[in-house]
């Protein structure tokens, strides 16, 4: 079989419809991570996301009422790490391990309390976020596929990408940002509210968050089900370790899980069960983890050398 | 990061874990009354499904499992390391048991301790697994714990439904153990797995006290750098530490296997959610293995509590979910105020 047929334009359309959700929580993740807050709530964030959306969609019957939904519950959940890790000096860690539980327990409690049903919540009044064609290139082999059949939030996805880039290494404020996380009293000294700064972070990649949650249950199935961000949060939170706090490197991460996402998609159809195929994005993170911080070990042992040389 | 982050989480001041139960209580409270039902009946139908003699035997059994799963947990918090892994451990435990007792040709008590055995020193290389990749790779533990988790579930999931299924039923589980490989029963729901993690949990609380291992471990709870100069191996601890872990992880997976299940059925080791709140009651106790003992009976009479709310009174059970989440949120953060006035 040649690689052509192997990769089909409609198996990269899906694959950039499972990155986005991940792309935006690894967004949100070297976000916080730059001022210094460890974020790995982005699961419970995600599912957050997701159920607001939901029910945003089902309540206001359109789909920007449910992205809405999303942005303002996820932001407002997010209060939790905000406030907890900075002004109440909490542990990140348990935090989030707190926040992830308390996303899973809640949502499974609202669905049935507000929806009277258990595990997937599907209903006609949700309505799904429309599929933007563009004309231009509609026609056009491959590109076409790939390109032109996707939600606004994937296309924002990748615009958010590059405009937090922009922001992050070309403006003041994303100077005074990264300054912050590596140097808190420094920054403090010239001047900068940290607090304020971590806050106001945290409270925006939540909004982040909450966008690709939205695209999670909206944007090619609308439903919700019971834990539905089913670890992607936590593969953003490797993507965020791989890209060392790099949003461009993040986003490569998030494409090389997309990859491997594809690729599991495609040995499904290929007749694989799909209990093993499902673990080929796990595994290649796992290596990808690998990979990488075998390379930076061998860095720092070099730069231990030559210091005490 | 993980060490100096969970070194922190030295959580209970006295006053502060019973005032966190106060507002989970109060705020799970509100959230009933907001979604139309009674707080009262609710909480009533949880104290007595938990607590009426009658029931103590299904909150014990509930217990096992879940305390186990603290201890799980509780062991590398206490040096300051964190295994997000359980689950996979958890199932590997529960899988290896039951082919041990379905193949391994031993009669009767030797097969169920064959056959704990080996679930506990696969589940415990699982566990190592994760500790050597960081001291060998430096890949966090933190996260890699976690997704190690995947492929475990993923592969007995894949094992359990194709070459080892039960084709005399439907569904993905291997075949019946056999009588001889079944735990003893005590009473009703309760067989020996209620005795061997109580020895467990002896043996990790001396081990925490009494020995020198147990010293250098808290001695790295409290700084890693320290332990690690004053003679600590701090990568042959950690490796040591993961492995003890992961083997109580698939302890419980055996008893659950061995004890109630009879087989191994995709799923049922990992709907219940051992495994984090397992996590939240040793966090509740910042690792100190007596306090997540206790924290993970308190959560295991939430629990079994949860379904007698759920019969009675229609209140779903995960609300129990809520509120150990609830009192975790509340003590990592109200610990951050006790620090700064410190």
């Amino acid at each position: 079989m040649s690689l052509m047929s192997f990769i089909t334009p409609s198996l990269v359309n899906s694959a950039v419809q499972s990155i986005t959700p991940i792309l935006l929580a690894a967004l949100a993740g070297t976000l916080c991570g730059r001022v210094g807050v460890f974020n790995m709530a982005m699961e419970g964030q995600l599912l957050v996301g997701a159920f607001a959306a939901v029910v945003g969609s089902y309540a206001t019957g359109s789909a920007l009422g449910g992205v809405l939904f999303a942005i303002v519950f996820t932001v407002l959940f997010s209060l939790i790490l905000a406030y907890g890790a900075t002004v109440f000096k909490g542990d990140a860690v348990v935090i989030c391990i707190g926040m992830n539980l308390l996303a899973s327990g809640l949502t499974a409690y609202l669905l049935r309390q507000m929806f009277g049903v258990s595990g997937t919540f599907s209903d006609p009044a949700i309505v799904g976020l429309t599929k933007i064609r563009i004309d231009a290139i509609n026609t056009i082999p491959w590109i076409g596929w790939i390109f032109s059949r996707q939600t606004a939030i994937t296309w924002l996805a990748w615009i958010l990408t590059a405009a937090v880039t922009i922001m992050m290494f070309r403006t003041p404020v994303g100077l005074r940002l990264r300054g912050v996380g590596e140097d808190a009293s420094a920054a403090g000294t010239m001047g900068i509210d940290v607090t304020r700064y971590r806050v106001l972070t945290v409270l925006f990649a939540g909004g982040l968050t909450g966008l690709g949650g939205a695209q999670l249950s909206l944007g090619t199935v609308s439903i919700f089900s019971e834990d539905m961000s089913a670890g992607r949060g936590w593969i953003a939170v490797v993507a965020v370790m791989l890209g060392r706090n790099h949003p461009l490197w993040a986003a490569l991460a998030c494409v090389l899980f997309g990859v491997a996402d594809a690729l599991s998609v495609r040995l499904q159809s290929q007749g694989l069960p799909n209990q093993l195929t499902d673990i080929v994005p796990y595994v290649v993170t796992l290596l990808a983890l690998a990979l990488s911080h075998r390379k930076r070990l061998k860095r720092r042992a070099a730069e231990t050398l030559t210091a005490h040389a | 990061m993980s060490e100096q982050s969970v070194r922190t989480t030295r959580l209970p001041r006295i006053p502060a874990v019973p005032l966190a139960i106060g507002i989970g209580i109060l705020i799970g409270g509100l959230l009933v009354l907001a979604s139309g039902g009674d707080p009262v009946a609710a909480y009533r139908a949880i104290l007595v499904g938990a607590l009426a003699p009658s029931n103590w035997p299904n909150t014990l059994n509930w217990a096992v499992p879940l305390v186990g799963m603290t201890l799980v947990a509780a062991l590398p918090l206490r040096g300051g390391m964190v295994n997000l892994g359980g689950d996979g451990q958890l199932v590997i435990g529960g899988l290896v048991a039951a082919l041990a007792a379905l193949y391994l040709p031993l009669p009767g008590p030797l097969l169920i301790a064959a056959s704990i055995l080996c679930a506990m020193i696969a589940s415990g290389l699982y566990a190592s697994l994760a500790a050597w990749g960081e001291t060998r790779f430096g890949i966090p533990m933190l996260i890699s714990t976690l997704l190690l988790s995947y492929p475990a579930i993923g592969i007995a999931s894949y094992l359990v439904g194709f070459p080892l299924r039960d084709m005399a039923t439907g569904l993905a589980q291997t075949r019946m153990i056999p009588e001889a490989a079944r735990l003893p029963v005590i009473a009703g729901p309760l067989n020996i797995g209620l005795i061997l993690m109580i020895v467990v949990a002896i043996a990790v609380v001396f081990f925490d006290r009494r020995t020198v291992a147990g010293y250098e471990l808290r001695m790295r709870g409290l700084n890693a750098k320290f332990a690690g100069y004053g003679g600590v191996r701090l990568a042959a601890q950690q490796i040591r530490v993961m492995f003890a872990s992961g083997a109580i992880a698939g302890l419980v997976g055996a008893i659950l296997v061995l004890g109630s299940l009879y087989r191994y059925q995709d799923g049922a080791l990992l709907t219940p959610g051992y495994t984090w709140s397992g996590l939240m009651a040793a966090l509740l106790a910042g690792g100190a293995p007596l306090g997540a003992i206790a924290a993970g009976l308190f959560f295991a009479g939430l629990q079994t509590g949860g379904f007698a709310m759920q019969r009675e009174t229609e209140i779903p059970r995960v609300l129990t979910m809520v509120l150990q989440a609830v009192i975790i949120l509340f003590l990592a953060i109200r610990h951050g105020v006790g620090r700064k006035s410190s």
